[in-house]
């Protein structure tokens, strides 16, 4: 689509925008400003002061915050890394040839985020019933893994598909082996969407609530713990220091990502 | 010695090499395999093993499963409030997804014929944002805001509405004592949750639709209403169908929403993880969970035919 400079906006298409763009961010606002408030026990709106005091109860007087911290750090991590191996090998796989099945098998990866979480989790938390496997930080990883492989195969795909054959072929005609090309030719080129589809699955990883309710036994994540606190909310404004912090967390790597994969992507779009 | 050792191991390397060069289906075979062992066995497995538990059912009496074949669950699913749960979700889902498709569009419009350069950059991110950004804060979000004491009712007293926020709270079905115990506060949330997902493909369909389509349209005497209804909007309904994949999806399976923005009447969702948990029907618990993953195969079949994956 070409521009058009001398092309004006609609007023009202551009008030509908705008509102929408609203809709979507004010609310996000309102988590900050209560992290100040000096009421804990209501949602008073505005608040009746301000306060700079839970940041300093959240890091000192609230030692339950910490465990949930560690386990989900410990869990991202680990999700992360078998989700960028493993999506990593199903992406190269299904991008170099063409066989038999080959779109069957490419619906079955994206189907763990197509289908509802909940469906996911119960459906792990029965297999490990019937297997009588108990509940650990491994279960969670695994049920982790499985959606974060999902997002690691999308963007590595994306970027495989973009992939120049005439420099592995090239690479091959110059007399690099297999392993050759793959560490100077194909991983160069393929890094930055492996690094960005990593983040994305590491901030999916760490926020995640639904299918970890059903693999985690007795074990709390940080979601989990900030669950419990909606539920039954002890300092309400401890709980919006806690939510700032993960908003935080889960929004640096997706910036990373956006800005690893942007001009990638635009090149991608602009060849359509 | 060490250069040595780098020549074995080029020597095998190239070896390995070779064969793949001749056999690139082993290739192929062996990067594959672990990824789908992984799905294949672990996911496909455990969704089946759900699937076999709804054939079970549960004894009345001593509140164990009966390992037997039955579809005695299955008709337990037809029972009265069963069937309400069912409807009660589907209609929310089904609604929710007509309310983003009419907010998302706008946006999705903006950004793909009029934003350029830095603002498209800006719209792209005003959209991913939200959209990764952690779901439960965004719900705790929506908490603060339809509280009783929250920032809506001080809105509605400021403005001098408060009428009219109570005559909605009054209303039979989707009110309820305040927002956050209410249909319609739990509609609002499944709204702006999945409202990114809406907006993302609707944008990627209409970025394909070409200008001299408009401008045709424009030659041909179309008036710019006409150009829209006849023209751009069938070209993005692809688009508007992929993003309700999405919302209709995740409002069916969701259990945290309703949980904490919501009246007591249960959806899917809750029904699935009350069943699983404390009444410890596993059957009947499996047989819900078929409910979403039928509605879902036949929407995704739908799709399919309309194009909708194209723009994914």
């Amino acid at each position: 689509m070409s521009s058009n400079a001398n092309r004006s906006t609609p007023l009202g298409l551009r008030i509908a925008a705008t509102a929408g763009l609203l809709f979507l961010h004010l609310p996000l606002a309102l988590i900050f400003l209560y992290a100040f408030t000096t009421e804990e026990k209501s949602f008073e709106f505005p608040p009746p002061g301000l306060t700079t005091k839970w940041f300093e109860t959240a890091w000192t007087a609230r030692p339950d915050i910490w465990p949930p911290l560690y386990l989900s750090l410990q869990v991202a991590a680990i999700a992360t890394v078998l989700a960028l191996i493993f999506g990593t090998l199903a992406a190269a796989a299904l991008s170099r040839t063409r066989f038999f099945g080959r779109e069957s098998i490419s619906l079955l990866f994206v189907l763990p985020i197509a289908l509802p979480g909940i469906i996911t989790g119960i459906a792990l938390r029965s297999a490990f019933d019937i297997m009588s496997i108990p509940f650990s930080v491994w279960t969670i990883i695994l049920g982790h893994a499985t959606f974060c492989i999902v997002v690691v195969y999308n963007n590595a795909v994306a970027r495989f598909r973009r992939l120049n054959g005439n420099l592995v072929e090239a690479s091959m005609d110059l007399g690099a082996n297999a392993f050759q090309t793959f560490r100077h030719v194909i991983l160069p080129q393929i890094g930055t969407a492996l690094l960005a589809g990593g983040m994305l699955a590491f901030a999916l990883s760490f926020d995640e609530v639904i299918v970890t309710t059903f693999t985690a036994g007795q074990q709390t994540t940080l979601p989990i713990w900030m669950l419990g606190e909606l539920i039954r909310p002890r300092q309400r404004p401890v709980t919006n220091v806690v939510a700032v912090f993960v908003f935080v967390v889960t929004l640096l790597p997706i910036l990373a990502a956006y800005y690893l994969t942007r001009e990638g992507e635009q090149t991608g779009g602009s060849s359509k | 010695m060490t250069t040595v050792v780098a020549e074995r191991q080029r020597g095998i390397g190239n070896a390995i090499s070779d064969v793949f060069f001749v056999r690139p289906q082993l290739l192929t075979f062996l990067l594959l395999t672990p990824p789908l062992l992984w799905i294949g066995v672990v996911y496909i497995g455990s969704l089946f093993a759900l699937l076999l538990q709804s054939f079970y059912s549960l004894d009345d009496f001593s509140g164990l499963v009966v390992h037997e074949f039955t579809l005695s669950t299955y008709k337990q699913l037809l029972e009265a409030s069963n069937a309400q749960i069912i409807l009660r979700t589907v209609t929310m889902a089904a609604l929710v997804t007509v309310t983003s498709a009419i907010i998302a569009f706008p946006i999705a419009y903006y950004a793909a014929r009029y934003a350029r350069g830095w603002s498209k950059a800006l719209f792209y991110l005003a959209v991913m944002m939200p959209l990764w950004s952690s779901y439960l804060v965004k719900v705790y979000a929506w908490k603060l805001i339809l509280a009783k004491e929250g920032i809506i009712t001080w809105f509605a007293n400021v403005l001098h509405l408060r009428w009219l926020l109570d005559g909605i709270l009054a209303l039979p079905v989707v009110g309820g004592p305040s927002l956050s115990f209410s249909y319609l506060g739990t509609f609002l949330v499944f709204v702006y949750i999945w409202l990114p997902y809406m907006i993302l493909p609707t944008q990627a369909a209409l970025e394909r639709v070409p200008v001299n389509f408009i401008e045709a349209s424009a030659d041909l005497g179309a008036d710019p209403r006409q150009t829209f209804r006849t023209v751009i909007f069938p070209l993005a309904l692809p688009g508007i169908v992929a993003g309700s994949i999405f919302t209709f999806s995740l409002t069916l399976g969701d259990y945290i929403i309703p949980q904490i923005v919501g009246n007591s009447r249960l959806m899917i969702g809750q029904a699935v993880y009350t069943l699983q948990g404390t009444a410890g029907n596993i059957p009947l618990a499996a047989a819900f969970t078929v409910v979403p993953m039928l509605i879902m195969a036949a929407y995704l079949w739908m799709a399919k035919r309309m194009g909708a994956f194209d723009v994914l």
